[in-house]
């Protein structure tokens, strides 16, 4: 009974610190994009503009929120919390450092891969209930985007599994104390980085979206609360997804060689998420958008044979090491 | 072949139909056609003469009902004129019918120009004219409800002249329903091989049209089958306008024609106003122009480079670009006072001198953009997803631009060389060196090759106006120069009474028929102007290449994905206030 309680009150206080989290992502990423563009971005509410998500989340948790003509108001509501809530228990498993995690699962990669492949069932609720034709052909393309990625996305980290020898986050992390994964593991990582920004619906396969041709796809009707909620996801996933590729390729709360002991584990894996997550809001910045059929036949045809390949070599790699 | 062999083929070919010919102040032989023949006569131009006319140029109409100067004309209550440009000749004419007033029926030629469609709509909606051999007659520019045809000399041009305007509930709903996409109405197919087509109204109000400007689509997946563009959202009654406003009142209208142009919607219009009054323009006046109008094709080309690279999804281009405009505005704030719209030419001349100190600030300009274009270059255009993007995408031949009206940078992205500046050249263009960039796939890509490329020639033209800008008067040595120079106006009577009168009655512009071009930043831009030796214009035809180039969206867009529509309509680079007028 305590353990439980003990339980939902760290829970809840993981929840918090993610949404101030994900808050402040948001204005990290319009500053950077300010800067990038030669413009200043958010500079008034706050010291440079810090509490600028704070207004911004007042501002969305007041307006008002209803669902538009002819929408299925059950499945309209639900959306944007079938999108959110997986990525927040995505969270639980995710290891801060050594033994920092809510849930030390022994199949946590396969627990964040199911998570991660709940949230398209938001995208495409919120599509269907919305009514509307723009949020449908966003809805469509977000299943046949997420349908293409996942595939690569769990072959992609299959290598670091095998070499881990463990599903288990903790014990990946563990298996890196050496080498980092990303050394032994450069296709798988470069494959599961694509897919990451996939999974995460950013530019450039932010197609559900895509706001130059689909007004703002599968969001174009949602509004106030609801709309937070899809946003929160959103920035949630790219925390999520950056933490996965931390843990996964980049040594999770180990410091890189011997500067490790110099800062605590969990501080590193703040460090090293937010160089990650950076890089998408670069990446954003800097590169157009390709068609959707261009983004899925890239996935199917090139991503999808490169990551068996590697999948592949990893294998033999692994079975002739270990043979006497 | 001189227009003088040209009209006597065509007397000894369609004998009594074609009427005779009337003079006008500009280079183009007029002809007066008999209303049955008009077909004909544009089937043997487009089709049947050696060197042919295969551009549509416009197709207007003029209420004479009013008119007092009529001289060398046959009677006439309403009538059509045509206008039609051959490339080959560098040649352009005109034809004109004359319809009774009370009920004009004209022979449609859409089936010889296909851009005569649009052009015959509107004048059906402006000014109730009724082509025979068309499908239907549909309102284009006014809102389907509207009861008239606004552009007769009966209808007023003051909101004040008509009784107050009321908007209740039960009109709301009308005009609400009225505008609704019934694929029937549009002629959408709503089946594709027994497959249903998801009919799609894309905008009015959509960042990706650019504009208030709706495409009703037929899909099948993201697949575009059918698309109808649908205009008329921006209309303003410009042409209206020009017969209430003075001549001189007019200039500032002309620049938010294609409110990106600046002051080049200018240019065609006091050509053409010029032309009437017989002024020759001094060359320091010319030059300033020229100098204006080139930095403001660069204004247009960056919006338009930045808008093409965010309507493929990246968002950064669009905001250095536009860093490079606030340089290049802070130029044209120096020397006119204003930004975008500065109404800056006057009859004659200019309003005011360059301000000292110009030239730096030319230079600056000049010395800033190549290397931010040598960035951009590898930003977007060597971009791996920008050229899958646009390559081959929206892709036309050079006889399908010409069927359409199609001019500027998306006819010569075909490899047609076109360029008024340089086949036509006015205000002294043909003093300055600088290519015609063409490209030769005709697609999106191509299209924003040329612009970026004119970019370059641009700034070669204007640091040529920057080396040799000649000294002399800004206005010319003329009456009807408005409002006349300023020192000589406060010295001598004379002047001081031209003054007087141009600037409380207008100027009154001698009565007869003229035409400006201009390569503008978009295409051909046309002014014909109608003067009946009044303080106003009698018609103000604006040709404008935006309308053109919209009304072929039907005929490429099939075929395309949605997400190709947007790369191909940031292509176009169209600007809705040039489309409406």
């Amino acid at each position: 009974m305590i353990g439980m309680t003990l339980t939902a009150i760290i829970s809840t206080m993981l929840i918090m610190v993610l949404l101030v989290v994900a808050g402040t992502f948001t204005w990290v990423e319009r500053r950077v994009l300010g800067f990038v563009q030669e413009r200043l971005g958010p500079n008034r509410v706050g010291p440079f503009g810090f509490l600028q998500w704070v207004a911004d989340t007042v501002k969305i948790l007041t307006k008002e929120d209803r669902p538009p003509p002819g929408a299925d108001r059950v499945a309209y509501i639900l959306a944007p919390m079938v999108a959110a809530t997986p990525v927040l228990a995505g969270f639980g498993v995710v290891a801060f450092g050594d033994g920092l995690s809510l849930a030390n699962i022994d199949v946590g990669v396969m627990f964040l891969l199911g998570m991660m492949g709940l949230t398209v069932y938001g995208v495409v609720l919120g599509a269907l209930a919305s009514n509307s034709r723009f949020a449908l052909m966003g809805g469509l393309r977000a299943a046949a985007q997420m349908l293409a990625y996942e595939t690569f996305l769990g072959l992609s980290l299959l290598g670091v599994v095998m070499l881990a020898g463990s599903l288990s986050l903790t014990e990946i992390v563990h298996a890196q104390r050496d080498v980092w994964f990303v050394l032994l593991q450069p296709f798988g990582a470069a494959l599961f980085c694509i897919a990451g920004v996939a999974a995460a619906h950013r530019l450039p396969f932010d197609l559900p979206e895509s706001e130059n041709d689909l007004v703002a796809g599968y969001l174009t009707e949602y509004t106030g609360m609801s709309f937070g909620l899809f946003f929160l996801g959103e920035y949630l996933a790219v925390l999520l997804v950056a933490s996965l590729a931390v843990t996964l390729f980049f040594g999770g709360w180990l410091g890189p060689w011997l500067l490790g002991p110099w800062l605590p584990g969990p501080i590193w894996f703040g460090l090293k998420v937010g160089v990650i997550a950076l890089i998408f809001i670069w990446i954003r910045a800097t590169l157009p958008r390709p068609r959707y059929d261009q983004l899925v036949r890239f996935a199917w045809k090139i991503a999808l044979p490169l990551a068996l390949g590697n999948l592949l070599l990893t294998g033999l790699i692994v079975v002739a090491r270990s043979a006497p | 072949m001189s227009a003088v062999d040209l009209v006597n083929e065509l007397s000894a070919r369609f004998g009594e139909a074609v009427q005779g010919a009337q003079p006008t102040h500009d280079a183009f032989p007029t002809l007066w056609i008999a209303p049955e023949a008009m077909p004909a006569v544009h089937r043997y131009l487009k089709h049947e003469i050696a060197q042919p006319f295969p551009l549509l140029v416009d197709l207007w109409a003029i209420d004479e009902t009013a008119r007092h100067h009529r001289e060398g004309q046959p009677p006439s209550g309403v009538t059509i004129a045509s206008h039609l440009m051959s490339l080959q000749r560098n040649a352009d004419i005109r034809l004109k019918c004359a319809l009774p007033a009370n009920d004009p029926r004209a022979h449609s030629i859409a089936g010889i120009y296909p851009n005569a469609d649009w052009y015959e709509r509107e004048a059906f909606d402006m000014f109730g004219v009724h082509f025979e051999g068309r499908r239907d007659h549909r309102r284009i520019l006014m809102p389907p409800l509207w009861d008239g045809h606004p552009m007769r000399k009966d209808q007023p041009a003051r909101a004040t002249e008509r009784p107050p305007f009321v908007m209740t509930a039960a009109l709301f709903d009308a005009e609400e329903q009225a505008l609704a996409a019934d694929p029937e109405a549009l002629g959408l197919p709503t089946q594709r091989d027994g497959v249903e087509l998801m009919i799609l109204n894309y905008g009015p109000h959509s960042m990706a049209t650019h504009g208030v400007f709706r495409i009703v689509l037929a899909l099948d997946g993201e697949e575009i089958v059918a698309a109808r563009p649908d205009i008329g959202f921006h209309h303003r009654g410009a042409e209206k306008m020009g017969e209430r406003q003075s001549w001189h009142q007019y200039i500032p209208y002309t620049d938010r024609i294609d409110y990106l142009g600046g002051v080049m919607g200018e240019m065609p219009y006091l050509q053409a106003v010029e032309r009437l009054c017989g002024i020759t323009v001094p060359a320091r006046a010319e030059t300033v122009r020229i100098m204006l109008c080139e930095i403001y094709r660069i204004m247009n080309h960056l919006l338009f480079y930045g808008t093409l690279a965010q309507d493929t999804g990246a968002m950064s281009p669009v905001f250095y670009m536009f860093t490079d405009r606030e340089r290049g505005y802070r130029v044209i704030e120096a020397i006119t006072g204003a930004r975008m719209h500065p109404g800056w030419f006057r009859i004659g001349g200019l309003a005011a001198d360059l301000p000292e100190g110009w030239d730096a600030l030319v230079r600056d300009f000049l010395d800033w953009m190549p290397s931010r274009l040598d960035d951009y270059e590898g930003m977007v255009m060597r971009n791996e997803i920008f050229r899958a993007r646009t390559v081959g995408i929206a892709a036309y031949d050079t006889a399908t631009a010409l069927d359409w009206g199609i001019t500027g940078p998306g006819l010569r992205a075909t490899g047609c060389g076109w360029d008024t500046r340089k086949q036509r050249p006015y205000s002294g263009y043909q003093n300055f060196e600088f290519e015609v960039p063409t490209g030769h796939r005709g697609d999106c890509y191509d299209r924003a090759r040329v612009r970026v490329d004119e970019i370059r020639q641009s700034l070669r033209i204007i640091r040529q106006c920057l080396d040799h800008m000649p000294a002399g008067p800004i206005k010319a040595d003329h009456p009807l120069t408005t409002p006349p120079p300023r020192e000589r106006m406060l010295h001598d009577i004379e002047t001081m009474i031209h003054h007087f009168v141009g600037a409380s009655w207008g100027p009154v512009v001698p009565a007869g028929e003229a035409t400006g071009q201009v390569e503008s930043v978009r295409g051909l831009t046309q002014y014909a102007v109608v003067s009946d030796g009044e303080t106003t214009s009698y018609r103000t035809r604006i040709r404008t290449p935006s309308f053109a180039h919209l009304q072929s969206i039907a005929t490429i867009a099939p075929g395309l994905t949605v997400a190709d529509l947007v790369a191909y309509l940031g292509s176009i680079d169209y600007v809705m206030s040039d489309v409406d007028r």
